[in-house]
């Protein structure tokens, strides 16, 4: 069958296969695979000729409801814990923007959210996980026991081992609502200068118009973002209840003349005027507040039949700002961009493959042509001259210096990985592509 | 609190089925071979669904069928949800018969021990029901698969049986006739995608059946016409088709 992850570029033609955790090594002996969630990866990550779909083992398998800790399996989907916990009062300690995702996969890419800067990433809050290697053993990995495999697995994008079932923690929250603070900024300067004075504030991400040139470059809005303890008179006797959307989809692919310079400049003026002039303070539920596109089923077939890529880099705090500006001047010069650009400011991050690290993230979608792979490449070249790096789990394009120059602990992680998995029995399209595995013609 | 007993609890029809009415606020008890995997998924259950759940390990084919299941007044199911099921290849059950024996045991005659004790005991508290799991394919014998057949077949005529003795008693038989099924059993077969149902769309028909206090139950709903032509069908003209 054919299969594509969220970029829809891409696209392959692999055996999805479906076994029960017991079957796996059987399986493993016929095949080399990947571990597949629900592919909202944008590259290539999760894409291999045999993949193995996680989604069957998703059962919860235990949950300390005086600490928080919830052990389930990998294939456990973000919003089905949602479902079940947000009720009791609990909700995820990070979210990416979208809830359709599994905890394995969550763990796989350490995936971020918008409360980075004081939460750090998902692995932060995972307290242990099992792991079944190549070899068949099943590995039990926390902070004492087998450390390094632990490490290496929080972004290690399912190369280290299948993952079984992980533990980790869940947050206490008051409501399901979120007092939302607007800020708009009217260009680069004033948009990271109010990033960093609100870097107190527990979820902060701002939004900014990427084709912008000269004095509005990089203008933008700042949202910001704290669970609602006191909620008004109509939502106070059930302070979880999420209001029920009906949720759109986009029913086919769009021609993809229909996201051009023109309509994404319209939409950013758009979008950006009805921005408050003025800081604005609205409650919004938990779900409007960091799934806001979850709402549009396929919204990425809006990008036409081609795909898209989605570029996200991090820029270290030393050399952000400068980089960013250079970055988003040369986005604007080529007209290239579309209407989803992010910004947020990162606190510090991990070792081994993880993302983030403390300085400036960009995130923005592109068209999937050979003009803009032509612009990327130069952005990569900005980006590592700046000392940072691309997020794997969005990448479908990058070189291998790139990964290389970006992630130091890449020599580490591949002295392990030859370890544990000498035959590579473990590798995905990113991995052949980045020459983090052989290719089989190579 | 109400309680549900499944029988052959790993069954992807049992397991959808089961997370049905634990969300409808059953307690529940999973009775099957695999008593790791049956923890598992009892253990989510009650997560899941703030119900209580347990596992039982527990073998149709053993010496003896009744130990180790909830029969006593105290923990007598409120319902009985019946997935046990043997699907061999036809060919090899033909040749094989251990294998056809295994099949009509599996699928029928060892079953009637354990349904009676539970009509029984349920008659004489009064309440309860017996969802049992049967198949379109005992509605008539084919090449293909009767040997699987003739034992839904006897496990149908046995149910109705014991409906109509049950008549009075307040205690309700359903008869789930599912037809092609996306499962574990069907893993290795080539159905036709159009008439395939997912494990998810049987479990709300028998759901839907309990609410409202239905016998017999095709899922999905078309197989029911399905099923009345291919019982009407003369034999001579049965003969003639591929089935």
């Amino acid at each position: 069958m054919k299969i594509a992850n969220w970029g829809l570029y891409p696209v392959r033609e692999a055996a999805l296969h479906r076994p029960r955790q017991e079957q796996l090594n059987r399986l493993l002996d016929e095949h080399n695979l990947i571990a597949r969630g629900m592919g909202r990866s944008y590259g290539d990550a999760s894409l291999a000729p045999h993949i193995l779909s996680t989604l069957p083992w998703d059962r919860l398998l235990a949950f300390d409801e005086a600490r928080g800790i919830l052990q389930c399996e990998a294939g456990v989907r973000f919003d089905t814990l949602i479902d079940v916990f947000l009720p009791r009062g609990w909700f995820l300690p990070v979210t990416p923007g979208t809830k359709f995702i599994t905890v394995g996969g969550a763990l796989a890419a350490d995936i971020h959210g918008k409360n980075h800067h004081v939460a750090g990433s998902f692995a932060d809050h995972v307290v242990s996980v099992d792991l079944l290697l190549p070899d068949g053993e099943i590995a039990h990995c926390n902070h004492e026991e087998n450390a390094d495999l632990f490490h290496a697995t929080a972004g290690g994008m399912g190369l280290t081992g299948f993952i079984l079932c992980v533990r980790f923690r869940l947050q206490r929250v008051p409501s399901a609502f979120i007092a939302r603070q607007t800020l708009r900024a009217r260009n680069l300067g004033e948009l990271t200068a109010l990033c960093e004075a609100h870097c107190d504030a527990t979820y902060s991400v701002a939004w900014l118009d990427c084709l912008q040139r000269g004095k509005q470059l990089g203008r933008g809005a700042l949202f910001l973002g704290e669970h609602a303890a006191n909620l008004p008179k109509r939502l106070a006797p059930a302070p979880y209840r999420l209001p029920k959307k009906r949720p759109k989809t986009v029913p086919f692919f769009l021609p993809s003349l229909v996201l051009n310079r023109y309509s994404v400049k319209l939409f950013n003026s758009a979008y950006y005027a009805a921005k408050p002039s003025k800081p604005r303070q609205d409650l919004v539920d938990l779900d409007t507040f960091f799934y806001p596109l979850d709402s549009i089923h396929h919204w990425n077939r809006i990008y036409g039949r081609r795909g898209f890529v989605q570029y996200q880099c991090v820029l270290p705090a030393s050399t952000g700002k400068a980089a960013l500006h250079s970055l988003l001047d040369r986005i604007a010069a080529t007209g290239s961009g579309s209407f989803l650009a992010v910004l947020k400011l990162f606190g510090p991050g991990r070792e081994w493959l993880s993302f983030p690290m403390a300085g400036y993230t960009l995130a923005l979608d592109f068209p999937a042509t050979a003009r803009v792979f032509r612009l990327l490449d130069e952005l990569d070249r900005d980006v590592v001259a700046a000392g940072g790096r691309l997020y794997l789990a969005k990448d479908a394009r990058m070189q291998p210096d790139t990964l290389r120059a970006g992630y130091p602990d890449l020599t580490r992680f591949l002295e392990l990985k030859q370890r544990i998995d000498p035959h590579n029995r473990l590798a995905s399209d990113l991995s052949r592509r980045l020459e983090m595995t052989p290719c089989p013609a190579c | 609190m109400s309680r549900l007993l499944t029988l052959g609890a790993r069954s992807d029809i049992a397991r959808a089925t089961t997370q049905r009415f634990a969300a409808a606020g059953f307690d529940c008890c999973l009775a099957g071979r695999d008593i790791d995997n049956l923890r598992k998924d009892a253990a989510d259950l009650a997560i899941r669904h703030n119900i209580e759940a347990n596992a039982q390990a527990w073998d149709v084919l053993a010496a003896d069928p009744l130990a180790n299941l909830p029969l006593k007044d105290a923990v007598l199911p409120d319902v009985l949800l019946c997935a046990v099921g043997l699907l061999p290849d036809q060919t090899q059950a033909q040749n094989d018969a251990e294998l056809a024996q295994r099949t009509l045991a599996t699928n029928f005659t060892a079953l009637v021990p354990v349904l009676e004790a539970y009509a029984a005991a349920m008659a004489e508290r009064g309440s309860g029901h017996l969802i049992v799991l049967s198949s379109v394919a005992g509605d008539r014998g084919r090449a293909s698969n009767y040997i699987y057949g003739s034992a839904k077949a006897g496990l149908s005529t046995y149910l109705a049986g014991l409906r109509h003795r049950l008549r009075g008693h307040k205690v309700g038989v359903i008869t789930v006739k599912p037809g092609f099924v996306a499962t574990a059993m069907t893993a290795d077969l080539d159905l036709p995608k159009r008439l395939t149902a997912n494990p998810e769309r049987v479990a709300r028909d028998i759901h839907r059946a309990w609410t409202k206090g239905r016998t017999l139950v095709y899922t999905p709903w078309f197989w029911r016409p399905i099923m009345t032509i291919i019982r009407g069908l003369p034999e001579w003209l049965f003969l003639k088709t591929n089935l």
